[in-house]
């Protein structure tokens, strides 16, 4: 700057720079950045194109490598229950059924939860404890899957066989799903470990969805005479519905395909189980338990079924729930 | 008790007057709500001070004055919307029929029910139809209502908020489908389908073009029959042609309250004079 005026300083006198300058900026203005435009435009849409393409890319790449295991079993592979790699036997219904079970638990339980303690943060807490606790409920999400895993095996599995599941039995034992032995290792470890690992992600999207209604809303409904349970019943969560059913997607995804962990506490056997009290496998857990034995190329092409069904089963539930938004709120969904 | 508390207020409140306070007891008309010595505060500054006012039954009553002059805060003291917001709060009385709204042990919601208010911005529920949006107030009551009942509460809501011919063929639609000032009268209509005793309307215009203002100013009038309204307005021409008292705030403070004619022909303090004739604000 300064060099610039010594140089320009006897060339011409200042007076004459200060005109110059704000007639040069609208002049810059006035042309029209046709250019840029167009670069922008194809870069974020090549862009777009390409999660699309990644995704399409995945699925070929399953139903090749799948190739052998989808000509040998057809749609039967999503209907058998029995899994035999010793007779080469192929069916996916009993990790199809882990799977959904497990993340089922584990929405169930989070759920209520996340959004409790999300609407806490928001609605009643003041700012700076609200701060404090989202830092905490988010240091969860930090922990490694296998970390999670173990403390299932050495803690959490043994304490809900002990003190959980003898309750579940004796008040709902009329159930099947709580009837039988109790088992450390269940789908009812897996879904109570998973519960805890989605929790921080559905927290976290529900704060920041609840944050951001407007405290206009709020206020509309406490005109009314609403108290704050009514408030955040009428104007808080129906503004931010559809960001809430975002955040379940999230931590359904989260569920669906979590493996470690799952494989760690889930007991990995291979049959459809009555009871939440019995050991189980997800898709997610079959597939990295027995990847590495897998000796024959239909083994491991129906291992790789297995991955192909898990896509779709995420594919379909995040439809569905999107489904579910759109048939609530209508034409004026945000389209999260 | 009374008179001892304004004689106080009086000697507190810096008045550079050119003629003594005493326009607060022209209100000639049944007391509605009685504003006595409130001051508000938003974080610890003062927002308004020692405000003494009374409203009167099945009027309206203007509050104007420049921006930040504290009169939407007023008017948000009358039904404790003012402590909603975390770091404010109010001292002193506001009567309704001879019940201090806040004494100890009040409940604010059970107020808000008896008073309600319409903001300067629109603001149905974006996920609910235009009958639900009307109902919204009457389910928080947990009241169980007929289908019959029910349709007929929303006729006469959106009649009185003159919306009914505009919507009785789309009352499914949702709220938000509305044009701006449609969905201004749907909030007028929700705050009336509770019944409440005294409507407070928070610039309820400015956001509107002028035919919906001209809609709605007309409705004030109309309404005052059943109700008591407190209008706050930035706009001195809605105050005079939709009030009957009008209530001038400057800086937080009260400084000129009376009948409207009278504080638009002729004002007796300077600074009203001044605002209203254009000079500032």
């Amino acid at each position: 700057m300064e060099a610039s005026r010594k140089l320009s300083a006897p060339a011409q006198p200042q007076v004459a720079q200060e005109i110059v300058q704000p007639a040069a900026k609208p002049r810059r203005r006035l042309v029209p950045s046709f250019l840029g435009d167009r670069l922008f435009r194809s870069l974020t849409g090549f862009l777009a194109l390409l999660v699309v393409l990644l995704l399409i890319g995945f699925a070929v790449v399953l139903c090749m490598q799948s190739r052998l295991s989808l000509a040998r079993f057809g749609f039967s592979f999503f209907t058998g229950t029995n899994w035999d790699p010793v007779n080469e036997e192929f069916g996916a219904l009993p990790f199809v059924y882990g799977t959904l079970v497990t993340s089922a638990i584990a929405l169930l339980i989070a759920v209520p939860l996340s959004l409790g303690v999300a609407l806490c943060m928001v609605e009643m807490l003041p700012q700076w404890i609200a701060g404090r606790i989202g830092f905490l409920v988010e240091l969860l999400a930090a922990i490694p899957s296998v970390v999670y895993g173990l403390w299932g095996i050495f803690v959490l599995g043994p304490w809900l066989r002990d003190h959980v599941d003898p309750v579940l039995g004796r008040y709902l034992g009329f159930l099947p799903i709580f009837q039988g032995p109790h088992i450390a290792v269940s789908l009812l470890t897996a879904g109570v470990l998973l519960s805890i690992m989605i929790i921080p992600y559905i927290t976290a999207v529900c704060t920041e969805v609840f944050r951001v209604v407007p405290q206009t809303q709020r206020e509309a409904a406490l005109a009314l005479g609403a108290t704050r349970w009514e408030m955040v019943r009428m104007a808080v969560i129906p503004y931010g519905y559809s960001g809430v059913v975002g955040a379940i997607i999230l931590g359904l995804g989260r569920a669906l395909g979590e493996t470690i962990a799952v494989a760690m506490v889930i007991g990995n056997r291979a049959e459809i189980a009555a009871s939440l009290f019995m050991p189980s496998s997800t898709l997610a857990s079959v597939i990295a338990n027995e990847f590495t034995e897998a000796t024959g190329d239909l083994y491991l092409s129906a291992l790789v079924e297995l991955g192909l069904v898990l896509m779709l089963l995420a594919v379909l539930l995040n439809a569905a729930a999107r489904a579910l938004v759109l048939g609530v709120v209508g034409g004026q969904g945000e389209g999260r | 008790m009374d008179n001892a508390r304004t004689a106080q207020a009086a000697s507190i409140v810096p008045v550079p007057a050119s003629k003594p306070r005493e326009a607060r007891l022209i209100v000639t008309d049944a007391e509605k709500l009685k504003v006595v010595d409130l001051s508000a505060f938003y974080r610890g500054k003062v927002a308004l001070r020692n405000i003494n006012l009374n409203i009167a039954a099945n009027q309206v009553t203007a509050i104007i004055g420049p921006s930040g002059c504290g009169k939407s805060t007023l008017v948000r003291c009358l039904n404790r919307m003012h402590e909603v917001q975390s770091g404010n709060h109010a001292e002193g009385q506001v009567w309704l029929d001879g019940e201090d709204i806040y004494a100890p042990g009040v409940d604010p919601v059970q107020i808000r029910r008896r008073i309600g208010m319409v903001f300067q911005k629109a603001t149905p529920f974006p996920t609910m139809s235009i009958e639900d949006n009307v109902t919204a107030g009457l389910r928080l009551n947990n009241r169980r209502m007929g289908r019959a009942e029910r349709d007929r509460i929303v006729e006469r809501s959106l009649r009185q908020a003159a919306l009914w011919d505009e919507v009785k063929d789309k009352l499914r639609d949702p709220g938000i489908s509305l044009s701006g000032g449609q969905q201004q009268r749907l909030c007028i209509a929700r705050a009336l389908a509770v019944e409440p005793e005294v409507l407070l309307m928070d610039e309820p215009c400015s956001a509107l073009d002028p035919i919906s203002t001209a809609r709605i100013e007309e409705l004030i009038v109309e309404l005052k029959a059943s109700y008591t309204i407190v209008l706050v307005t930035h706009n001195m021409q809605q105050a005079a042609r939709a009030s009957d008292y009008t209530a001038f705030l400057l800086n937080g403070d009260l400084i000129e309250f009376g009948e409207t004619n009278q504080i638009f022909t002729n004002p007796s303090r300077r600074e009203t004079e001044e605002y209203i004739t254009g000079r500032f604000g």
